[in-house]
Formats: C-alpha cells, structure tokens, sequence
C-alpha cells in the first residue's frame, strides 16, 4: 500500500514537472501540421542558426577532448605543486551562473576589457562573435571530459603505462595503444555531455553574442528571438529540434551506462 | 607569464614521474585554464575591486536591485524545498522499488539537465500559461502560475530537480537495510525507523543535493524568463536585471551584482562542504 503511495506520487511528481513541459514542445511544435513545422525549421534565420550551433559545437568539441585529456593525463600521472588549485579551477564554470559566465568574459575580452581593448588597435575584436561564443562555450563546456577521465585514469594506475615505456614506447604509442583503450567510454560520455552543452547553452552565450540576426544567433538564442516576435510556432518548431538532440544525449547515455555500468554516476 | 613556470621549476627539485607528456600536457592544461577560467574570473574580481564601497553600496541599496535579490532568493529556496522532498522521494522509489517504468523514470530524471534552458523555459509557459494544460485549469480558481513569482519557482524547480535525486540517490543505494529490519524489530514504526534510522544516514546526501540544488536556482537565467513576467520589483530575477544593465553598458552595476550572486553561491557551496565533513563525521562516530 505504502509502496503503491510512493510510487504513484514520485510518477505524478515527474509527469507533471518533466514529462508534461516536454509533450507540450511537440505539440505546440505539430499543432499546425507536419507541413507548418518543415517550414518554420526551414525557415533562412532558424537554418542560419543551426548551422551556428553546429559550427560552434565542432569547434568546442576536438577542443574539449584535447583539453580534457591533457588535464586529466597532467593531473593523474604527475603530483606538482598548485595541482589542487588546478583542480578546483577547472571545477569552476560549474560553480557559476550562465549570466555571471557571460559577464566575466565581456569584462576581459570585450571592447572595454584590458585584454579586449589591448586587441582592438590590430582590428580584432573577441565578443559579439563566433570568437565570443566559442569562447564562454568552452568555459561552459570544460569541466565534461576532465571529471568523466580523470577518475578512471585514478583507478587504472599507471602500471601498464611504466610497462610500455620499459619495452621501449614513446609517449604516443604509449597514449594511443595503453592508455586511450582504458578511458575510451569515459572520454566518449564526457564529449558527449560537453557537447550537449555547448549545443544547449543559452544564457553566457546570450551576453557575448551580439545577437545579431542571421548572423550570431545561435539555435537556443534564435528561440527566444523567435518567440519575442510571437512567431511561437516557428519557436517551438526550432525548439523541437534541441529536444530532440537533448533526448538523443539521453539514449546515448543509456547506452553507455548499460555496457559500462561505472558510467553515469556522475551528472 | 610566472603561473607557467613556477610548477615545472618546483618539478625540477623533486621525483619525476617516469612518463613522458608533463611538459606538453601541463603546458596545454595551464595555458587553458589561464586563457578560459582564470582570466575572466579575474576580469570580475578586478571591475569589482575598481568599484570602491560606496558605489558598491549604491548599486546594492537600489531598491530595484534589492526587490531582485529577494525575487530571487526567496523562489530559489522554495524551489529547493519542493525539490528535496520530491527528490528524496523519486530517489527512494528509484532504488527500493522495482516497477513497470522504473528504467524510463530514471533516465526521465536526467532530462532537465539535457534539455537547453531556453526549450524549457517555452515549454514551461506552454503548460502554465492561461491556454496551457495547467494554466488552463487552474484559471477558473482564480490562480495564475505563469507570469508571477510562482511561475520562477516552477522553473527553478524544473532545471535543479536532478540534483537533488543524484545526490541522494548513492546514499540510499548504500543504506544497511539490516539496521532498518533491527528498529522495526524492536517495535519501531515506519516513520520512528525512517526518522531516526534512514534520514539521519541519507544527511549529507540532501544537504549536497538541496544546495547544489539552491546555487543551480539562483544563477538560472534561460527557464526562468520567458515564465517569469520580468516585472521591475515583482518578478525579474537577479541574472535578468545583470543583462539589463549590461545592455545600458552601465558594467559597473553589473559587476556589482553578478559579484554579490556570485560570492553567495560560493558561500553556499563552500559551508556544504563544511556541514558534509561534520556529518560524515558524526555518522562515523555513531555508527
């Protein structure tokens, strides 16, 4: 009896604060009909912003995983003086909020920044730009691939690593043929997790865009745009398209987590 | 720059680790975070050294600033609430229980922190405007969700909910049941067992949970506006009026007030950590 109570509220809890928010998107999105949908996806500016999103997640991604192998690999293998500074560092843009995010980089980078004005006299400027976004999607994005990694290369050691530098290897044929074997998944979940992300983020983006119209509007931004001009279907129609990526993170997560089930602890 | 010499110079002095890649994986790793992390934190740090205390004082004692704050604040607390009880709840049916559905409500749990922020905030008005599925039910009561102060917390709790099921989700998976079995043994009821017995052990599980939970809601910008209203001294939210001072270039302000939200997410995290070694340490002791 007890059981049935419980289960039924937490079901009722989850239906009415996730399930029915998401069944909404859809059907706002198909209200109109198949056709109306292709349309306002194919719209020139909600293309435009795709192509944004996907641009920058191409970008951010081959970063993150080189960047996150690297900081794994340093923090797990070698003890140097500021390696727990180090970590509580790339922690950080954890800790933040998306608007503050954006706003830090704005203050550094921006036209009235030190760095941004310093910049400026050789004409190139770093917000309100692909750099921009780039930029707060990586700060956004980096903690992914370190945390999944980095616990696995822990727990491995390095005994087989200092096996194959007796036998002669070099430090790639090391990396490739021992170590990446070992934190394939890990490296794979955390990508995966650090590409959702960048694809998703919408706030830090919102402050560094410039929010240009067809030009720095990335998807979740172009949404909003959309949605202010009572274009709602056009809105919804665009939003679908990150539930569904947002859904397919979901599936691979499951996926990963059911064949290696160390997986997925982590949020 | 002396931050990339300083580690490798220490390393000099000290036992090697044979394998080879610190120079080229460190050198990439600091470079990084310089460029990435340190640099606009320091960007913030120092726009709000530049401020001085009595234009600080100004920005903050601004009764907008102040209606925004407690805007803020106030339905973030609410939202951790609601979400530490329905977590506590999801987490336990998710690892006592085993039911028809069990698999989908678990990965269900993790859709908020797939689905970007600007979906859910649309998705969100959608169901609890006036024509949505709820907003239309309860518009007859004479109650309004969307638009309203409620509409925050509605949105706060949506994107942080999975913190809280995550972070007490291990706990409960590594309870001893057999501690449990002894209470009710000894004539215990239900709720004497999960008082005295299973909550004080899950602890440390929802103070993590309910503060990551918390710092997750003061800082939401994206769910939180499109529901919200975005009514000066009624329902804008800190973050919201951050960017509306920004798009005045007044940055001064802005520093003023992503400083404050900042320092007291940091606050919050860093007494969780306090209270969890406490805990852990009180449990020890007991157990």
């Amino acid at each position: 009896m007890r059981r049935t109570v419980l289960i039924a509220l937490a079901i009722l809890f989850a239906a009415i604060v996730i399930v029915l928010p998401v069944a909404a998107i859809f059907t706002r999105a198909f209200a109109e009909g198949l056709s109306v949908w292709a349309a306002a996806v194919t719209e020139p500016e909600t293309v435009a912003a795709i192509r944004l999103t996907i641009l920058t997640a191409l970008i951010v991604l081959p970063v993150n995983i080189v960047f996150g192998l690297c900081a794994a690999w340093a923090i797990a293998r070698y003890r140097f003086p500021g390696r727990r500074a180090l970590l509580v560092l790339i922690e950080v843009p954890f800790a933040i909020s998306p608007i503050v995010a954006g706003l830090c980089f704005l203050l550094i980078y921006g036209a009235y920044g030190p760095v941004g004005a310093a910049l400026q006299p050789y004409g190139i400027q770093l917000m309100f730009n692909l750099i921009g976004i780039v930029l707060v999607s990586l700060f956004v994005t980096c903690p992914f691939v370190v945390r999944e990694v980095l616990p696995v290369l822990s727990v491995t050691g390095e005994d087989e690593e200092r096996a194959a530098l007796t036998l002669g290897a070099n430090g790639w044929q090391i990396f490739r043929f021992v170590t990446f074997p070992n934190i394939t998944w890990a490296l794979v979940y955390g990508a995966i997790l650090a590409t959702a992300r960048a694809i998703g983020e919408f706030g830090a983006v919102s402050v560094v865009s410039g929010a240009i119209r067809g030009q720095t509007m990335t998807l979740p931004l172009q949404i909003e745009l959309l949605y202010n001009d009572y274009n709602t279907t056009g809105a919804f129609a665009a939003a679908t398209v990150l539930a569904l990526l947002a859904l397919l993170t979901l599936v691979l997560r499951g996926i990963i987590s059911y064949f290696h089930p160390a997986r997925g602890a982590t949020a | 720059m002396p931050i990339l010499q300083t580690p490798m110079d220490a390393l000099r002095r000290r036992r090697r680790s044979p394998l080879p890649g610190l120079g080229l994986t460190l050198g990439v790793t600091v470079t990084f975070v310089t460029l990435i992390i340190l640099l606009p934190l320091s960007g913030l740090a120092w726009q709000f050294a530049q401020l001085g205390w009595s234009d600080y004082l100004f920005v903050m004692s601004d009764p907008r600033t102040l209606a925004s704050l407690r805007v803020t604040i106030t339905a973030a607390l609410l939202a951790t609430v609601v979400n530490g009880i329905f977590g506590l709840l999801l987490a336990w049916v998710l690892v006592r229980y085993r039911f028809p559905g069990r698999a989908a409500l678990d990965a269900l749990v993790d859709l908020p922190f797939a689905l970007p922020t600007s979906v859910a905030g649309i998705a969100l008005v959608a169901v609890y405007a006036q024509d949505g599925w709820i907003g239309s039910l309860i518009e007859p009561l004479g109650l309004k969700i969307a638009y309203t102060w409620w509409g925050i917390v509605i949105a706060m709790t949506f994107t942080s909910v999975p913190f809280a099921v995550r972070a007490i989700q291990p706990l409960i998976e590594e309870l001893d049941r057999r501690e449990e079995d002894a209470a009710t043994t000894l004539g215990a009821s239900r709720w004497q067992t999960f008082r005295s017995i299973t909550l004080p052990q899950l602890s440390p599980g929802i103070l993590t949970g309910t503060g990551l939970s918390f710092v997750r809601s003061l800082g939401e910008f994206g769910a939180v506006i499109f529901i919200a209203g975005n009514l000066p001294y009624e329902t804008e939210i800190a973050s919201l009026l951050i960017v509306i001072r920004l798009d005045e270039f007044d940055y001064p302000a802005a520093s003023a007030i992503a400083g404050t939200m900042l320092a007291l997410s940091l606050i919050v995290l860093v007494v969780i950590n306090i209270l969890q070694t406490r805990l852990y340490r009180k449990l020890e002791g007991a157990a």
